[in-house]
This record gives C-alpha cells, sequence and structure tokens, in this order.
C-alpha cells in the first residue's frame, strides 16, 4: 500500500519542482518561534514559510512539537497557563503575536480538531455558531452560509434534509466533515487541522484526505498527522519535527523518498516513532 | 456454588431496594393517612384562626416568599461565582482556600446560620424578624450548595467545546453564554432543586430570623412563620399529628409541583437550543 500510494506523487513531484514559480506566496512566515510550559522547552527556532494554497503536513513521533507549533498559529496555546513564546509568527504581513486581535486573527486561521467537536446543538446551529457570533442575524444570509459552508466540507447531500436536528446525532466521519464546514463558514484564509482523522475509520479518513485535497485551491492548510502515509497522500510539503524542533522541511515526495537527514530517513521508513 | 452467589448477591440488591422504597412508602403512608382527613379548599386557602380548625394559606405564602426571594438572590450570586472560580480565576492557593470554604459552609447545622441571621439580619442590619431575614439566611445556607453544584457542572463540560468556540474567533463571553453554560443547565438546575428543598425543610434558621407570627404578611418586612416552622409548632405545642401531616402533605406537593416545572423549564431550555 505504501508503494503504490507514493510512486504517483513521486512522478508529479519531478513535473512540480519544475513548475514551481517563484511567485508562490508565503502565507506564514514563522521565524526563530521558541515555546516554553513554565521552565520546560517545547519548541527550539522553529523557522518555516508555509506557501499559500498548498497543504503543508507536519509529521514526527509523540510529543515531538508538531500539535504545539500548530496552536501557536492561532494562539491555541494562549489557552494554558504559564506559556511563554519568543519569535515571530507572520501571516500576511502582520505579527500575530503582537497584534492583540486574537479574535480576528482565530476568523482568519480556522481550526478543526483531533476529535470531532460539535456542539450540542442542531447541524445548522453548529455551523452558523461562528457567523452569528460575527453579528451576521440576516436569515438568508446565514442560510447562504451554512449551505455554501456545507457544500464546501462535501456533507450537504448527506445532512441536506436534517439540518435542524442534533448534529450529536451524526456519525464521527460525518461530525468531523460538520466540524470543517463549520470552521469554512468563517471565511478563513488558513485552516489548520491538528490529526482530524485518528479518531475516524479508513472510509471516514479517505473522504476527509479527499476533501483536503478539494479545499486546497481555496485554503492554506496546515495538517498534523501521525500517519505518514496521510502526509504522503495529501500534503505538498512537508516539515518532520523531532524534539521541538524542525529537522527537514521540503516537498514531501523529497521527504519520503530521499531525505536529506538521516533522522527524517529513519522515521518516514519506520525505524522510530 | 457461583449460581448461589449470584441469587445471594442479587437478593441483597433487591433487599436493599425494597428497604429504600419501604421506608420512603411507610413515611409517605403514615402523613397521608394522617393528614388526608383534613385537607380541603379552605383549610389550603383559608385564613389562619388562633382557636383552632382555620386554613394554613398565610403560611403557603410566607414559604413561597421565602423560597423564591433566596433563589432570586442566590442563584445568579451562586452561579457567577462557580463560573468565576471554574472559568476566570486563576487555579492557585486563593481559589483553593475559597473551595474550602464553601464545602464547610454546607456542613454547618443551621442552627448556626440562624444565629448569625438573628444578630446580623435582624439586629445589627435592623430588618427585626422578618421574611426578608429569613430569605437572607437562608441565601447564605443555599450559596455554598448552588455554587458547589454549579462548579461540578461547568467541570463536566468538556474542554473540547470551549476550545472549538474560541478558535471560531468568539469571546471568552460568547463561549460561556452560549456553550457553556446552556451545557451546565441540566446540573445547575439540580442544584436549585435541591437548594428548593433545603429551603422547604428548614426550621430553626427560620424560626430565629422569621419569627413565628401566624398571620398573612403584610409585606417581605413583617414577622411571618413558614409552613414547616408551623407544622413543628403545632405538633409541639398542641401535639397535634394530623394537622402536622395535613402540613406535609402540602409540602410534599409544594415540593413535587417546584421540581415538575423546574425539569419542565430545563427540558424547554434544551429545546430552544436544537
Amino acid at each position: 500500500m505504501y508503494t503504490t500510494i507514493l510512486e504517483p506523487k513521486m512522478v508529479k513531484d519531478e513535473k512540480s519542482t519544475v513548475t514551481e514559480t517563484p511567485e508562490t506566496k508565503t502565507k506564514i512566515h514563522v521565524e526563530n518561534l521558541n515555546l516554553f510550559y513554565g521552565e520546560k522547552q517545547a519548541l527550539f527556532d522553529v523557522s518555516i514559510d508555509i506557501k499559500e494554497k498548498e497543504v503543508t503536513a507536519l509529521i514526527g513521533p509523540s510529543g515531538c512539537g508538531k500539535s504545539t507549533f500548530l496552536r501557536t498559529l492561532n494562539r491555541m496555546n494562549d489557552l494554558i497557563e504559564g506559556v511563554k513564546i519568543s519569535g515571530k509568527i507572520i501571516i500576511d504581513d502582520e505579527n500575530i503575536y503582537e497584534s492583540n486581535d486574537v479574535i480576528k486573527l482565530r476568523t482568519k486561521v480556522g481550526m478543526v480538531f483531533q476529535k470531532p467537536n460539535l456542539f450540542p446543538m442542531s447541524i445548522y446551529d453548529n455551523v452558523a455558531y461562528g457567523p452569528r457570533m460575527q453579528g451576521i442575524k440576516n436569515k438568508a444570509i446565514l442560510n447562504e452560509i451554512v449551505e455554501n459552508s456545507l457544500r464546501g466540507a462535501a456533507i450537504w447531500d448527506e445532512v441536506q434534509d436534517r439540518l435542524k436536528s442534533s448534529a450529536l446525532g451524526l456519525s464521527g466521519g460525518q461530525q468531523q466533515r460538520v466540524c470543517i464546514a463549520r470552521a469554512i463558514a468563517m471565511k478563513p484564509d488558513v485552516i489548520l487541522m491538528d490529526e482530524p482523522t485518528s479518531a475516524l475509520d479508513p472510509i471516514s479518513t479517505l473522504k476527509i484526505e479527499e476533501l483536503i485535497a478539494a479545499m486546497k485551491k481555496d485554503y492554506t492548510i496546515v495538517i498534523v498527522t501521525h500517519n505518514m502515509q496521510q502526509a504522503a497522500r495529501v500534503s505538498d510539503k512537508t516539515a518532520f519535527f523531532l524534539n521541538g524542533e524542525i529537522i527537514e522541511f521540503d516537498e514531501t515526495s523529497k521527504i519520503f523518498s530521499m531525505p536529506s537527514d538521516q533522522r527524517t530517513e529513519d522515521y518516514v521508513t519506520g525505524r522510530f516513532g | 456454588m457461583r449460581k448461589l452467589k449470584d441469587l445471594i448477591l442479587l437478593g441483597l440488591l433487591w433487599f436493599a431496594a425494597f428497604l429504600t422504597v419501604a421506608v420512603l412508602v411507610t413515611i409517605v403512608g403514615f402523613i397521608f393517612y394522617k393528614g388526608i382527613g383534613l385537607i380541603s379548599f379552605d383549610f389550603i386557602f383559608g385564613d389562619y384562626s388562633p382557636s383552632g380548625g382555620g386554613g394554613i394559606w398565610p403560611m403557603v405564602v410566607t414559604t413561597i416568599y421565602t423560597i423564591v426571594i433566596s433563589l432570586l438572590i442566590a442563584t445568579p450570586v451562586g452561579i457567577l461565582a462557580a463560573v468565576y472560580l471554574q472559568e476566570y480565576a486563576k487555579q492557585g492557593r486563593m481559589v483553593r482556600i475559597i473551595r474550602f470554604a464553601t464545602e464547610s459552609l454546607t456542613g454547618i447545622p443551621s442552627i448556626i446560620y440562624g444565629l448569625f441571621g438573628a444578630v446580623f439580619f435582624v439586629t445589627t442590619l435592623k430588618l427585626g424578624m422578618s421574611i426578608i431575614a429569613a430569605s437572607l439566611t437562608l441565601t447564605i445556607i443555599i450559596l455554598p450548595v448552588i455554587i458547589r453544584t454549579t462548579e461540578e457542572s461547568l467541570k463536566t463540560v468538556p474542554q473540547s467545546y470551549r476550545e472549538g468556540s474560541l478558535a471560531l474567533g468568539t469571546t471568552k463571553l460568547q463561549t460561556l453564554y452560549k456553550v457553556i453554560l446552556p451545557s451546565a443547565m441540566p446540573g445547575i438546575l439540580s442544584g436549585i432543586i435541591l437548594s428548593m428543598g433545603r429551603i422547604i425543610g428548614e426550621s430553626a434558621a427560620i424560626f430565629l430570623t422569621a419569627g413565628t407570627v401566624a398571620a398573612m404578611p403584610e409585606s417581605i418586612f413583617s414577622s411571618a412563620r413558614t409552613l414547616t416552622v408551623h407544622s413543628y409548632l403545632v405538633t409541639q405545642e398542641a401535639g397535634d399529628i394530623e394537622l402536622a401531616a395535613a402540613i406535609g402533605i402540602i409540602l410534599i406537593a409544594i415540593i413535587l409541583i417546584l421540581n415538575f416545572s423546574a425539569t419542565w423549564i430545563s427540558k424547554k431550555l434544551n429545546k430552544a437550543d436544537y
């Protein structure tokens, strides 16, 4: 399974390295990011440029800091007491840790979590939740946002007849796609995904992966995954994290076929992790 | 052999359940048996007559006053305090001390609260023996109950709801108001129901702060007598068990009505979300 999936990617990559134009805009620029949980340092001098409308995968063993890093991008780590951060994260020419408008940042940078975390409300209310909190009250506008978001998350056909029933009655995979719809409803530029399929069965996982591939044309996606095949299948670039550092960041195909660092090679070939 | 053990255990479980129900049925049965003969429209809605044979309407009104006033004060204060402790306060020494204090408060015998109320509300604040002094004393009694139950139910709201809401660019207050409190509602409500039980069951603290005037209260600043105090006095002074039992029936009815309406309100609130 592993090789059959990797093969076409490698071929495609040779083309894409040729066609890649220098114009591909950097969406998120991270420079010398250090993060401490109290006294314990969790991220060490992380620097990375995440390009617009690409899928960037973050891989690495458990506890390597990939989720911590992801959560710095929409400042979700602010919720944890005792977190200190130094360095720069610039999204669209703005250092997100200098500006104090976390609300604005989080409407621009959406997030999908490891486990589906829909609220105990109807499907409709879940998707409309974000826009409503932004002050949108007009029924027609809300209806349109909800429909477009659910379509964007490839779940409209499955739920259009029961928008008013509880979201918690859906299957795990459907719930996760409604979570994606809920994120899309905010019209974000960037969507962060923290192991979005780790709680799902293979078929639901496949659907989410197809969805990610389709969403790439509209959104910049950063996805944390512990599943290397998934990284290989869905991402354009891959960053390999180890002990809070980025060991290697490159085209996904290169990371999986000829990584330049021995540790990356050991990890992707399954020698540890 | 294993089957026998199973059977014995099942028997024990059955017996424990039976015992609990039996005690309840016996008490309620006794009260109904003794008191039902006195229950009539005039008994419930008639004015009290010191010479005997009158109704208990003034006490019903006083009881409802104390419930409503103490809940009106204790519920918002208690919920806000719990929200602060659970959602906003830095979890450190101070919060631990406050938690310990509220927990200790739930264990203090109510007569101590009554004495405090008599000294502070009745005398120092010059409220006199009155419904308001009793209600304020009751407020202090139920406040820890409401704070504890609200805190516990806030704890059961999954962290992922908070994260999910905040990640959508909402403020902490919006998250609290739209997601956390609605999810915690059933627990908060059970705290309120529990408090109502405490208020209705209270006699010592009310006796010391509202007095025992058996007449229709003119206002919340009047001295008055609640049903529980009345039932205590008629048993104590006149030894009239039938009358006390009849009052018991009315108390049970009030508790049932309040419980059902609280559950009904919570269901309504939940439906509104879907």
